[in-house]
């Protein structure tokens, strides 16, 4: 590899490492007052999907309708990587044919593209494209009223974990330091 | 003055990295370091290859299923193939070796592929569900079982709770004592193949037992051409050919035996594929039209055996939840892990936007408090923000964030009425600065300091982070944001 692009890529590293910890050490301040967790929604059978009732701890922070598109998107997301149709027989069809040994080199539906192996793409990543909407989202709604969205991918797909933040100059102070003690005493 | 509290350090999760039964790391790296989603896995799998490849604890009878189907071929490419590529024709081997190839295929990718792993619910998430389940008035140890009712397409599905697992399963769902893992869309756990049988790896299980039936089908086809026909030789021979006739009677028995399980197995998860149903469901009789009377059928089932089909074995591969590395490593390098004094010098960059905090919990790092003091929407935005500016440019030196969040703080409305508090710690920040910039340079110094983030470097790096979509060096199998759930 050329010492530029290994240049760059240690740069790239460096920088996600100070990230992360930007993120740790907001997630583990006094400022963290609640977690609110959005349950699946299993009324179509086991397809992945998200409620899309309105939690009333985000009531006063942001509005339903903000929530609800943020929700509904997601759901479309995942409703598009699960779809089943001639994309997905060809794969299977292929799949089949070699083993599934395929699935060593090629990348599916869900998964996120990886640069250093060669790879087929039958479709788009989707787990990217959810990855890099909820940055958006974090970036442009929620991270300025307070809030911070958690990738479903990270918590098993079971819930989306929205994190309350409590505004320091508020009065809330005293209240989020023994609401989090309270998380903190298990 | 507001004292900055910090969850403390739970040692459960290094406990349960070091229960009997895990595959121990790589030798040779010194305590304490990263340590990856695997290593502090609550289950009872094996991770072997860097977490790459799972098994389940007690591997138990695939040594003997993979060595009973290497005999038999061996045996069959020994004894039965030169015989009759002389009288039939020389597909023959060639079909066996296609065969043969493609059910050790099958076969170990059913063993070493991650069945459908659900990770155990974060302690906040187990919290919140205790919230809402009434406990009122149990005085027992184990309450009784918890069960939520839940409508799919319109018929009522109950949704248990586990206990070890401390959350609902979801539909499908179910935990396998053997490996201590609840399982999506659970099967059955098979110990021919050594590991469970579940959505991510049924396919493969099918294949494997559909192809494992044509092979015995197609050797025993071929043995008892090999052995009508060459019975008159061996008349003919002397007392040597007796190891012969033993290799001949073993594969004729180990054929026998296996069709009739084999075939009736491949038919039987036939069945199970056509209707959308799960052995687990299957033995329960959960949609049985004896059990409850009105309208119990399957409420998964698309009521075509095509559709079925298709949905069970075509469906996309779904990613593992259970990833194999933490985030941080998946960026650097597949297998790679930070060393401890790396975050802590990274920690102390981060923390150049310094105030000048006066109390400290004893335990806690000097340069973890400094976040404290700055308005959280304000972090907020720097962090997101910074996504975009750190892994698209050169890291810029700490000077520059405060600045950046001086302007955000200024122009956001919504903050207007917390930019006066919030105001004195800009210039905090802004004196402090540069005292803060020069001690602490980033990265690379390789400090080996005694911080909190060297104590538990799994629970400092645990993060999900929504920001690191553009992280380039990811390997395909996992999702990126793999991370060891804070305790």
């Amino acid at each position: 590899m050329e010492p530029r692009r290994r240049r760059h890529i240690a740069m790239q590293r460096r920088a996600a490492k100070l990230l992360f910890h930007n993120l740790q050490e907001l997630r583990h301040s006094a400022s963290l007052v609640n977690k609110v967790f959005v349950q699946r929604d299993y009324s179509e059978g086991t397809t992945c999907k998200f409620q899309t009732k309105f939690p009333s701890e985000l009531e006063s922070r942001v509005e339903r309708t903000l929530f609800e598109d943020t929700v509904k998107t997601l759901n479309n997301f995942y409703a598009e990587a699960e779809k089943i149709g001639a994309h997905s027989y060809l794969e299977a069809c292929v799949a089949c044919a070699t083993a599934y040994l395929i699935f060593l080199c090629m990348e599916t539906r869900y998964e996120k593209a990886s640069v250093r192996r060669p790879f087929l793409h039958f479709k788009r990543p989707v787990l990217k494209k959810i990855a890099k909407y909820i940055q958006e989202q974090n970036e442009k709604v929620y991270a300025p009223r307070g809030l911070l969205i958690t990738d479903p991918i990270d918590r098993g797909m079971r819930v989306i974990e929205i994190s309350i933040y409590e505004d320091r100059g508020s009065s809330g102070s005293s209240s989020a330091s023994s609401s989090t003690s309270g998380s903190t005493a298990r | 003055m507001k004292s900055c509290e910090y969850q403390q350090i739970d040692p459960r999760a290094l406990a349960a990295a070091a229960a009997p039964g895990f595959a121990p790391p790589r030798a040779g790296k010194s305590a304490p370091r990263a340590r990856r989603k695997w290593e502090v896995f609550p289950g009872k799998n094996r991770f072997y290859c860097g977490g790459r490849v799972i098994l389940a604890r007690q591997s138990g009878v695939l040594p003997m299923t993979l060595g009973l189907i290497v005999v038999t071929c061996g045996l069959f490419f020994a004894f039965d193939c030169p015989f009759l590529v002389e009288h039939l024709t020389v597909f023959i081997p060639v079909i066996g070796g296609v065969l043969f190839v493609f059910v050790v295929v099958s076969l170990l990718q059913t063993s070493l592929t991650d069945p459908g792993i659900l990770p155990r619910a974060t302690p906040d998430e187990a919290a919140d569900v205790e919230r809402q389940i009434d406990t009122s008035g149990s005085s027992s140890y184990r309450p009784p079982p918890r069960t939520r009712e839940i409508l799919i397409n319109q018929q009522v599905v109950k949704l248990k709770y586990c206990f070890t697992c401390k959350m609902f399963r979801p539909p499908r769902t179910s935990h396998c004592s053997l490996c201590d893992n609840c399982v999506e869309r659970f099967d059955h756990h098979c110990p021919w193949v050594g590991n469970c049988v579940g959505r991510r790896n049924y396919r493969f299980f099918y294949s494997f037992i559909i192809s494992l039936s044509f092979l015995t089908s197609f050797i025993f086809g071929c043995h008892g051409k090999y052995m009508a026909d060459s019975s008159r030789k061996l008349n003919e021979l002397c007392g040597c050919r007796a190891l012969t006739v033993l290799c001949t009677v073993v594969e004729l028995v180990i054929c026998f035996f296996s069709i009739w399980s084999v075939l009736g197995l491949s038919g039987f998860h036939t069945y199970l594929v056509a209707s959308n149903l799960t052995t687990n469901e299957d033995i329960k009789g959960s949609w049985s039209s004896k059990r409850g009377g009105e309208d119990t059928g399957n409420p998964y089932s698309h009521n075509s055996i095509f559709t079925n089909c298709c949905v069970t074995l075509c469906g996309p591969m779904p990613p593992r939840q259970v990833d194999t590395a933490l985030v941080l490593t998946v960026l650097i390098d597949r297998r790679g892990l930070i060393p401890a004094d790396d975050v802590a010098a990274s920690t102390a960059a981060a923390a150049a936007a310094a105030s000048s905090e006066q109390e400290l919990p004893p335990f806690m790092a000097k340069s973890d408090t400094h976040m404290c003091a700055q308005s959280p929407k304000d972090l907020l935005e720097r962090v997101v923000r910074s996504s975009d500016r750190y892994l698209l440019c050169p890291p810029g030196t700490p000077k520059t964030t405060p600045q950046g969040q001086g302007a955000s703080a200024a122009t956001d409305p919504s903050s207007s009425s917390s930019s006066e508090p919030s105001a004195p710690d800009f210039t905090e920040r802004r004196s402090s600065c540069p005292s803060a910039a020069t001690p602490c340079p980033p990265y690379g110094r390789g400090t080996k300091r005694a911080s909190l983030h060297s104590i538990n470097p799994a629970f400092r790096l645990a993060s999900p982070s929504p920001t690191l979509s553009r992280a380039p060096l990811v390997r395909g199998d996992a999702p990126v944001l793999g991370f060891v759930p804070p305790p």
